[in-house]
């Protein structure tokens, strides 16, 4: 008997211990030096705020911390999309004045791994900047040291809330570097491809209602500057006609 | 006895370490793709949306009714001729998979090559969270008086490489059908691999699956999305 007792003293050590070890995880560090900044191409920085309350609309299951806003909107409870949380927002240039809107779907990623300080989400922008036209941003984030840094925190204080100063880039991919993707769509930004970066800034967080001033910023690096050029371009696809064949080569529609 | 708690020790942090790498964090629930192949090798897929119940969010200046209620839409004027709407997106089956937005804007400085359409702007992204998301800049200009046609900008991890179109169309509702939708924006995609793209004998011409996927039934069935 007391060799099973002291079989299951050792076992619940063991997984405490183990636990301890997944969350302090020294290999996941946050990465506060974004790769796109230091570039010779054209950057362009759009801000916004993270809080909800801030968004033009904020939106997921009903059930999690960050409630949605406003409070009529439609909830996405279907199983589907239960783990989807989509936002827009006002973005704002460098100069803090607005640049245009932003729209945020973001999902829980099936291949975050706890082991490897891996808690990632699978989402993409839309941008549409008036006067100058529309960007795709497709992206893999990893919040592990924001959970780890400013939720967990908040969870053993006895306020259940979290004041400090946090900065993260949330973007871990699909790009080599930790980047995400952009693809133009209309206007300058069409043909355009480049990298993007998310990162986010923290100094308060609480449980009851989730980011409380949370700002983030998106730095978009265009890899081709001469993008306008593309407007001239005539297109070689036989539009009016739905059963023409794709060619890899063939132009973005305009 | 110390070696017994040792060896409790190592199974405890064995166990945690091999949950932690075998068991899935997150598991997201997937509907049943339900696509069609087509005979140049690729596959067609139709999605929709029911109006009024799948809209997430109407915002323009000049909405007359914003949605939801109590929607704050920024009276800044860069947002002037901005039209943003957010779906629920539902398949064949009609069961929500995902969820869209709609991002029209009229732009006069965005250039002058689409003849009277200047610079009009009609985005999709669709989001499927078991998928991946796909980009679409849809031409303005309606085809045979009833859809309009865009071709695929981006796509993210399934959508990764492929290459194709979406077509959008507004199909009215019964009208008998009280309590029913007033109508659906009909989405059918068509995609092919990119690798696949690369090659002419893959797309034959007058592929009748794809003028199929693209008419939806017949352009006499549906209008042109408001």
């Amino acid at each position: 008997m007391k060799y099973f007792v002291a079989l299951l003293l050792g076992f619940a050590t063991g997984v405490v211990a183990a636990l301890a070890l997944l969350f302090v995880n020294p290999l996941a560090k946050p990465r506060a030096l974004s790769p796109v900044a230091i570039s010779d191409n054209e950057l362009l920085v759009f801000a916004y705020s993270a809080v909800a309350d801030d968004a033009i609309v904020y939106t997921n299951d009903g059930e999690s911390i960050v409630r949605p806003h406003p409070d009529k909107v439609l909830q996405l409870w279907e199983r589907p999309i239960s783990r989807t949380a989509v936002f827009a927002t006002l973005l704002s240039d460098s100069r803090n004045q607005p640049a245009g809107i932003g729209i945020k779907f973001r999902s829980d990623s099936e291949a975050s791994r706890l082991i490897a300080g891996e808690a990632l989400a699978d989402s993409v922008w839309y941008l549409y900047l008036p006067g100058r036209g529309s960007l795709f941003v497709g992206q893999r984030e990893n919040y592990w040291s924001f959970l780890r840094e400013v939720v967990a925190p908040a969870y053993w204080s006895a306020a259940d809330n979290w004041k400090g100063q946090w900065f993260g880039n949330v973007t871990a991919g699909p790009n080599a570097l930790g980047t995400g993707r952009v693809s133009g769509g209309s206007g300058d930004f069409r043909s355009v491809s480049g990298e993007a970066v998310e990162a986010l800034s923290a100094t308060a967080f609480s449980l009851d209602v989730g980011p409380v001033a949370v700002d983030g910023t998106l730095t978009i690096e265009l890899s081709d500057p001469h993008a306008a050029d593309a407007l001239t371009a005539e297109p070689t696809l036989d539009q009016t006609d739905p059963d023409t064949p794709l060619t890899a080569g063939d132009p973005v529609l305009p | 006895m110390i070696k017994t708690t040792i060896i409790g020790m190592v199974l405890g942090i064995v166990a945690v370490f091999a949950a932690a790498y075998f068991v899935p964090v997150v598991d997201q629930h997937r509907e049943s793709s339900l696509i069609a192949v087509t005979p140049n090798g690729g596959v067609r897929e139709t999605f929709h949306i029911n109006i009024p119940m799948d809209r997430i969010v109407v915002g323009a200046r000049t909405a007359a009714e914003p949605v939801p209620p109590g929607l704050q839409w920024p009276e800044d004027p860069i947002l002037d001729g901005v039209r943003a709407e957010l779906f629920k997106l539902r398949n064949a089956n009609d069961t929500v998979i995902g969820v869209a937005s709609r991002v029209a804007a009229t732009d006069d400085t965005l250039g002058d090559t689409i003849g009277d359409t200047i610079g009009d702007t009609i985005d999709w992204v669709l989001h499927f969270p078991a998928r991946g998301s796909v980009f679409v800049s849809m031409r303005p200009e309606v085809v045979d008086g009833n859809y309009r046609v865009g071709r695929i900008s981006a796509g993210t991890r399934e959508f990764d490489d492929l290459d194709g179109r979406l077509t959008e169309r507004w199909v009215s509702g019964d009208p008998e059908e009280i309590e029913g939708p007033s109508g659906r924006i009909e989405l059918v995609s068509r995609f092919v691999g990119k690798s696949d793209s690369r090659g002419d004998d893959v797309h034959a011409e007058g592929d009748p699956v794809a003028a199929d996927a693209v008419s939806g039934g017949g352009p006499e069935s549906g209008e042109l999305l408001r």
